[in-house]
């Protein structure tokens, strides 16, 4: 399989090459897509600066390249009961001045992270409702009042600081440098906004040593000028390359590939909460009952989609069919899911089941700037659909337009289109993270259903999910999760259509393992000569 | 003069207002800068509290009344993506494109007057031909696709010189050039060209004609009559009446040279202020927008006064209290 492929690339290379790596000094410089808006780890939980964070700085619980759990700063975790969890610090780990880091740190941590001036995005998602206490000073309990089994997930988002350099620190502290003190493998050097940032390595870090002993990272955001920048050799690495140009790379010796699948599905969201919903038409523009709140037609739409050709020519083979919110491998995924079959003939049945015969008018809106392809994905289904009786127009627009009027555009801040195509990122690494915001119920004073932007609600799947976000037990949550997912899935309440397959590109030897979260560590690039 | 200067200054702040002004409610209408910022895995509660620490949450002319009664004092916002007060970042990026708009200048003139001239000197010889050809392909091509493929041929294919980013700097009375380096000038090349190239047919076809049109006064006829060499004639009598077209069209392009040279900056991912606008733009990164296009107003405001300026010094007959601005 395709995903298989891979992951077993990527560890085979990653095995073999970590052992090649010697400790001398070795200079990278990486061409990345996008700039961080910061240094302080705490200042806009956004991809690039989470990213670059994970260099300097290091959370209690690290993700490993599949976002499996794996220990950070702390050594092990466990619920001591329902309400209170046991972290077991690290002994013998110093901050980049050499002072030792302790449970003060992790406590100053939970004090600063979500309290941080102009954050536009804060961790404090993460820390709400639980309270941080030293027992000694490398062990501390975290409690919280309902009972959190996705504690060890939230722990392993942010960073922890140092309290004697944090203390009074702000963002413009860190973006100095002078308080991006960290204990991760590399000490942070310098940040010319536009230009670079450097980063030099810890011969101290606690972890293993990486390869690189000094890193030089410029953003080249235009895809163009990121890959002619590698190929003139004025950088070793990039992220972010285009899908177009993959072909012309596997046939060029000087550059090496490295492909992952992300933790990120395309799928479209469908009015199910608006009898007249303003982008549904009867065929010739007159009003019709929204027929997209009959399971039947949206079972239609989505046996009329033909994934693998999207997956082959829109994508140029890079990427998944999704047959639900989460590739496999991924903690609470259904094994019972498949990508749904291409069946025109049996999408018009079901249309015709549904007393839509003759199909309907459709609007399909998406974003043009913000997944892989986006722009051409929705074309490509807006002619599928017409194939089989609904007449289907596009709308794509800027992220920066779309995203405001899909999620509240519309009169008393409803979202605004019948028929979208979006792209959710699993934060967390597992199911309850999509099932929690598209699936579950739109319920803004619980804070449940936040990107349900097809107002979606089935009280079967509320249960399961509200279940599964209070169940301390990991096999009995995994499985109240795939059985949340089937019941969503199977009644249409998204229509999943593939995985991001994301792609890096080095010199002739140089190759990554490449993450599913989308992130561009270089502690995980390794070299062979 | 000083009375003319003075009330130039005066027609400026009214320019200013009116241009905060539009910008300020231009930026408004367009999307929402929130759905830029927050993380999808936030919950309602906690974007609406992000749409009140930004402010977002009053109306429209309340947000215009504060911007204002904070810009009389200096302070232009603080950038919803950065955090930072708004004009510090400009500030920040401001040296790097400052330097690539005086060189590509630069470019423009060195390379494009003596063009001209010459084709305007020898309208029918096959080398002035070929420049004028050259000059409408430098129109007409479009600089995002010169761009790649100055990268492909100097860096990619030939390996000459480096394809993106800014080299090495120097500080020069705190700000930090790069040209002084053989490293930073060696960064600065391809960029400058490509921004330079529009003003170099620009400058050749203005100095065409006007040497086309000058060649046949009576005063060049009379310095030819005299026995002046015709070094003289070209460099003295002819260049300084070719001049005033082109001072003035510089002017204009400098500052459009200064302000927008985002698609240069951004295949050659020049750390500039372009950049900075086209980010800014992409995520709505309101303050931003307001405070650098105000910047660039004054930008103009001012070059204009000094090609103004430059005119009497070029040419004694103009009166700079004639000028009604």
């Amino acid at each position: 399989m395709l995903i298989r492929k891979f992951a077993a690339g990527a560890f085979l290379a990653a095995a073999t090459l970590a052992f090649s790596a010697a400790a001398g000094a070795k200079e990278l410089t990486v061409g990345l897509a996008s700039e961080p808006t910061s240094i302080d780890p705490h200042y806009h939980n956004l991809t690039p600066n989470n990213s670059l964070a994970r260099h300097i700085f290091n959370p209690l619980i690290r993700m490993d390249a599949n976002q499996g759990l794996v220990p950070g700063l702390a050594t092990s975790w466990t619920a001591v009961d329902d309400l209170t969890w046991e972290f077991k610090l690290r002994e013998g780990v110093t901050w980049h001045d050499g002072s030792p880091f302790t449970a003060d740190d992790v406590v100053f941590t939970f004090e600063r992270a979500p309290n941080v001036p102009n954050s536009p995005s804060s961790f404090g998602i993460y820390i709400k409702g639980k309270t941080v206490e030293k027992i000694d000073d490398h062990t501390v309990h975290i409690k919280t009042e309902v009972p959190t089994p996705l504690m060890p997930n939230d722990i392993s988002t942010f960073s922890i600081v140092s309290k004697k350099h944090g203390e009074g620190a702000g963002t413009e502290d860190y973006n100095s440098g002078a308080a991006a003190i960290g204990t991760g493998a590399y000490r942070f050097v310098e940040w010319v906004p536009g230009d670079r940032v450097v980063l030099e390595r810890n011969e101290d870090f606690w972890g293993e040593q990486p390869e690189w002993s000094r890193i030089t990272i410029k953003p080249i955001q235009s895809d163009p000028a990121r890959l002619a920048a590698l190929l003139a050799g004025d950088v070793d690495f990039i992220e972010g390359v285009p899908t177009t140009d993959i072909a012309t790379l596997e046939r060029n010796e000087d550059i090496t590939l490295s492909q992952g699948i992300s933790n990120r599905v395309i799928y479209l969201h469908l009015d199910h909460f608006r009898d007249d919903s303003p982008f549904v038409k009867a065929n010739g523009g007159g009003d019709i009952v929204n027929p997209l709140r009959d399971v039947r037609v949206r079972q239609a739409i989505s046996k009329a989609i033909n994934r693998d050709a999207i997956v082959a020519r829109v994508m140029e083979g890079v990427a998944i069919p999704a047959g639900q919110l989460l590739p496999e491998g991924f903690f609470g995924v259904s094994p019972n899911l498949e990508p749904m079959a291409y069946d025109p003939e049996g999408a018009k049945a079901l249309l015709a089941e549904a007393g839509v015969p003759d199909g309907f008018e459709l609007t399909i809106h998406g974003p043009n700037d913000r997944y892989i392809n986006d722009a051409m994905i929705a074309e490509a289904i807006a002619q599928m659909l017409t194939r089989v009786g609904i007449r289907t127009t596009v709308e794509t627009m800027p992220r920066s337009v779309y995203f405001r009027r899909a999620s509240r555009g519309g009169p008393d801040g409803l979202p605004e289109f019948s028929f979208i195509l979006v792209g959710w990122g699993a934060g967390t690494g597992e199911a309850s993270s999509p099932l929690k915001s598209l699936i579950h119920t739109y319920d803004a004073d619980r804070g449940y259903g936040a990107s349900n932007r097809g107002r979606y609600s089935n009280p079967e799947a509320d249960a399961l999910i509200e279940e599964a976000l209070a169940t301390i037990d990991d096999a009995k949550r995994q499985d109240l999760l795939a059985e949340a997912t089937e019941v969503a899935i199977n009644d249409g309440a998204i229509i999943p259509l593939h995985y991001q397959v994301n792609t890096w590109a080095g010199r002739k030897g140089i190759s990554y393992n490449a993450r599913t979260d989308e992130y561009t560590l270089f502690t995980e690039v390794f070299s062979v000569e | 003069m000083s009375v003319f200067i003075i009330r130039r200054l005066l027609q400026s702040l009214v320019v200013v207002f009116v241009m905060s002004l539009l910008v300020f409610f231009g930026v408004n209408v367009v999307g929402d800068p929130v759905d830029m910022l927050i993380n999808p895995e936030m919950s309602q509660a906690d974007i609406e509290a992000t749409i009140r620490a930004l402010g977002l949450d009053r109306p429209v002319h309340e947000q215009y009344w504060h911007f204002l009664t904070n810009a009389l004092s200096g302070d232009l916002g603080k950038s919803f993506i950065f955090g930072e007060p708004a004009l510090k970042l400009i500030l920040q990026r401001m040296p790097a494109t400052l330097e690539l708009a005086f060189v590509s200048l630069l470019m423009s003139v060195a390379i494009g007057l003596p063009l001209g001239v010459y084709a305007g000197l020898n309208p029918e010889s096959r080398v002035s031909r070929t420049i004028m050809a050259g000059s409408i392909l430098g129109f007409s091509l479009p600089t995002f696709w010169v761009g790649l493929m100055l990268i492909m041929i100097f860096a990619v294919v030939l390996g000459w010189l480096p394809s993106t980013g800014r080299g090495d700097t120097v500080q020069v009375l705190g700000i930090s050039v790069s040209f002084l380096t053989l490293n930073g000038l060696s960064h600065l090349l391809l960029p400058a060209f490509n921004l330079a190239l529009t003003n170099i047919s620009l400058v050749i076809r203005l100095s065409r004609a006007g040497t086309r049109e000058v060649v046949h006064q009576d005063y060049v006829k009379f310095a030819r009559a005299k026995g002046l060499s015709s070094n003289r004639i070209v460099f003295v009598h002819v260049m300084k009446n070719i001049m005033i077209p082109v001072v003035t069209v510089l002017g204009l392009e400098f500052g459009g040279l200064i302000a927008f040279s985002v698609v240069t900056e951004t295949i050659f991912a020049w750390p500039g202020m372009g950049k900075l606008l086209i980010d800014s733009v992409q995520n709505l990164d309101r303050p931003v927008i307001v405070a650098y296009l105000l910047i660039i107003v004054l930008f103009f405001i001012v070059i204009n006064l000094l090609v103004d300026l430059t005119y009497s010094l070029l040419d004694p007959r103009v009166r700079l209290q004639d000028v009604k601005a």
